[in-house]
């Protein structure tokens, strides 16, 4: 008996090392031949036909085998895979002209060249697994035939764009190079370094980036608590008519942001402000208030309209928790002789608070990007001669978008691209990791 | 006597912040009547519709509406269909990767997608669809996916899943329960993915401005941008009556579905 099952050993360890080694050379053969799975097999061989098949059309190898081509370079015969290569390193040869190379284009066809390639290795490296492992799996393929599909489209519009980003932070893509009449290079870290190390990027940076967290703070927590107020204010058994307010308070929420937005630019706007000449007329004030170009006004100006903006959102959201509070948490609180503000402070706001944390740090997630209020309202102003194409209420992703559209510096750009980046994904990954969501994922 | 300062306290409250929230919202229904363009003086007593025959004559708004209507309801269409089959695929099937693709989705939808515009450019001028509404609705549809993908999962992970293997027992294949059952249990959190995705490009500026930067293929929000800008104070009138016209029928929406979009919102919360 034993040397029976021993025998069987043997012969799957063989079974297992030729369809492995079949597999190696030729995709899904050890599939198809070995393990008798002919559909798998020749699925896995078509992915290794494709990248040739590919490559032959798009290039003139077959010609050059034939001898038709005598100065063959990759760069003008080379085919979709080994010519994306070529020009992800190279980022071209021949500057200018209608024959000249287009550094970006070969920067993202070299960028689809290589991910398409590290896909391949992937269904390669499956293929000698299940190949191993006497291509055991037979299950679930139906996940994979929804999600590939989609999967493809999600690399070509969401991914490859970001790898972009990064990829363009290490060439000096900016006004001095400019495709298709320059060509880029590869700089390596010389971004970064001229950030971090020239001192007038540096100041510039660390200014908004400091100004980008005070905003943050201050409109997030501003919103959430003037949203809470009036929730309060709201859910009080003293409020008359809470249907026409509610409905009235929302429309903060409800009007297209960009509308609010240009509407407000025009009643703060410093020449015929309508609200100065309004003050101005009944004596309230003496001059114009710069609602916007005075730096400092400017900043208030900018917070104060946010909380406008996004207050509603939260009085909503808590005014719904406050109405459908356990009572019998206050019973009781009174019973031990709790008073009205106690009862607030230690049952109300705890419970409110823990709801809500969520939406609260994805609110300051927004707000840190929020590009369309600082935009629209002040477009970054009122300008600073001593910041780099910064103005006073400029936050980074608006600094970033004046600086590729503007000024065209795609290189810094993409740099502070990939700080933000960081930085937005550390604190929403540490959210993520303290909601329940994670573990039962 | 206290209780009655209370209650006056409270209800003025109300009727201040009322108006601190309406101020805008009346001034610029005002400045949409006013034949002068200048922002500012307004009169009740001279109330006009010039604003809105200038928009109609001088401008290309009608053309702008149509484009920007055409994207945003293709656009809600191809994304809540391929939402819902992403969502539907992670919450119900076990297979390998699935926990990798979810974390991956989260990190990248907190990518700004304008970050990454100069590539979206470069990539749709290299595949020949830069100026064509296409463009923008295949970002709007495939960039939707990470984020509400989150969404309409931690909402089907709430349905239970005896409803479907009830179904599978009956003889239901995969994609008729998908679409017999998944989808009608699913009507609140559709409409709350729909909605969101139709109001997107109604002001959605950077993307289009970008993406669809002739004028025949503007949507509203570049064209009425570009309109006002920098003259605001002469073409004011004719902004605020392009504005009013698209601000009704969203805030309108916005209200009818008020309930589907604050529970979306809080569910967002709950899983993502």
């Amino acid at each position: 008996m034993l040397k029976r099952s021993e025998r069987d050993d043997e012969k799957s360890m063989n079974k297992k090392k030729t369809a492995f080694l079949l597999s190696m050379v030729l995709w899904g053969s050890g599939q198809f031949f070995i393990c008798k799975q002919r559909l798998k097999g020749v699925l896995l061989f078509a992915f290794q036909l494709l990248p040739i098949i590919i490559e032959l059309f798009t290039g003139y190898w077959l010609e050059y085998a034939q001898g038709l081509i005598t100065d063959f370079s990759i760069r003008l015969h080379g085919g979709f895979f080994t010519k994306g290569i070529w020009g992800l390193i190279t980022l071209g040869e021949k500057a200018g002209g209608r024959y000249g190379d287009h550094s970006t284009i070969l920067l993202i066809n070299g960028i689809m060249a290589v991910i398409i390639l590290l896909l391949l290795l992937v269904v390669y490296i499956w293929n000698l697994w299940d190949a191993w492992n006497s291509a055991k799996y037979t299950g679930k393929v139906f996940p994979y035939l929804i999600l590939v599909p989609i999967g493809i489209a999600f690399f070509f519009v969401v991914i490859m764009p970001i790898v972009f980003t990064f990829l363009t932070a290490f060439l000096n893509y900016n006004r001095d190079h400019l495709p298709p009449g320059q060509l880029l290079d590869w700089v390596g870290i010389n971004n970064f370094k001229k950030l971090f190390t020239v001192s007038n990027w540096f100041e510039t940076f660390s200014k908004v980036l400091i100004w980008t967290v005070i905003w943050t703070l201050a409109s997030t927590f501003g919103t959430y608590f003037l949203g809470l107020f009036q929730a309060v204010i709201l859910n009080h058994k003293a409020a008359r008519g809470t249907k026409i307010y509610r409905t009235i308070l929302i429309l903060p929420w409800a009007i297209p942001q960009m509308v609010s937005l240009l509407v407000f630019r025009n009643l703060l706007n410093g020449q015929f402000s309508p609200i100065n000449q309004f003050l101005l007329e009944h004596g309230l004030i003496r001059e114009n208030i710069p609602f916007l170009s005075d730096p400092l006004t400017a900043k208030v100006t900018v917070i104060v309209v946010s909380i406008w903006l996004g207050f509603p959102m939260f009085m909503v959201m808590m005014s719904g928790i406050l109405a459908n509070m356990d009572q019998s948490l206050y019973e009781a609180a009174s019973l031990d002789g709790a008073n009205r503000f106690q009862c607030f402070f230690k049952i109300t706001l705890p419970l409110v608070f823990k709801a809500t944390m969520p939406n609260l740090i994805m609110t300051m997630a927004a707000n840190f990007n929020g590009f369309g209020l600082i935009y629209f309202l002040t477009q970054g102003g009122p300008a600073n001669a001593n910041m780099q194409f910064a103005g006073d209420t400029d936050i980074l992703i608006s600094w970033i978008y004046k600086l590729t559209l503007d000024q065209k510096m795609f290189d810094i750009a993409a740099v502070m691209s990939v700080l933000l980046f960081f930085i937005v994904g550390v604190v929403s990954l540490w959210n993520f990791r303290r909601t329940v969501s994670f573990k039962e994922l | 006597m206290k209780k009655k300062i209370i209650a006056i306290i409270v209800n003025v409250e109300l009727i201040i912040m009322s108006c601190i929230v309406l101020v805008p919202v009346i001034w610029i229904l005002l400045s949409t009547f006013q034949a002068n363009g200048v922002a500012g003086k307004l009169s009740v007593s001279k109330l006009t519709l010039i604003n809105f025959k200038k928009l109609l004559s001088e401008t290309n708004y009608e053309l702008w509406f149509f484009n920007t209507l055409k994207i945003a309801l293709i656009s809600t269409v191809c994304s809540v269909f391929l939402i819902m089959v992403t969502a539907w695929v992670m919450s119900r099937f076990n297979f390998k990767g699935r926990k990798t693709s979810l974390l991956a989705m989260m990190i990248l939808s907190m990518f700004p997608t304008f970050l990454s515009m100069t590539a979206i450019h470069t990539l749709f001028q290299t595949i020949g669809l830069m100026g064509k509404p296409i463009s923008l609705i295949v970002v709007y549809s495939v960039g939707a996916i990470p984020y509400n993908t989150w969404l309409v999962k931690g909402y089907l992970d709430g349905i239970p899943k005896s409803i479907d293997e009830a179904a599978y027992i009956d003889g239901c294949t995969k994609i008729q329960t998908f679409r017999k059952i998944v989808l009608p249990l699913s009507k609140p959190i559709i409409t709350y993915c729909a909605v969101s995705q139709f109001m997107l490009p109604w002001m959605d500026y950077i993307l289009p401005n970008i993406l669809l930067s002739n004028d025949k293929s503007k949507t509203l929000a570049v064209g009425l941008f570009a309109f006002i800008q920098g003259r605001e104070s002469t073409y004011f009138g004719m902004f605020a009556a392009g504005a009013l016209l698209i601000v009704i029928p969203i805030t309108l929406v916005f209200i009818i579905f008020q309930k589907y979009l604050v529970q979306g919102v809080a569910a967002g919360a709950d899983k993502g």
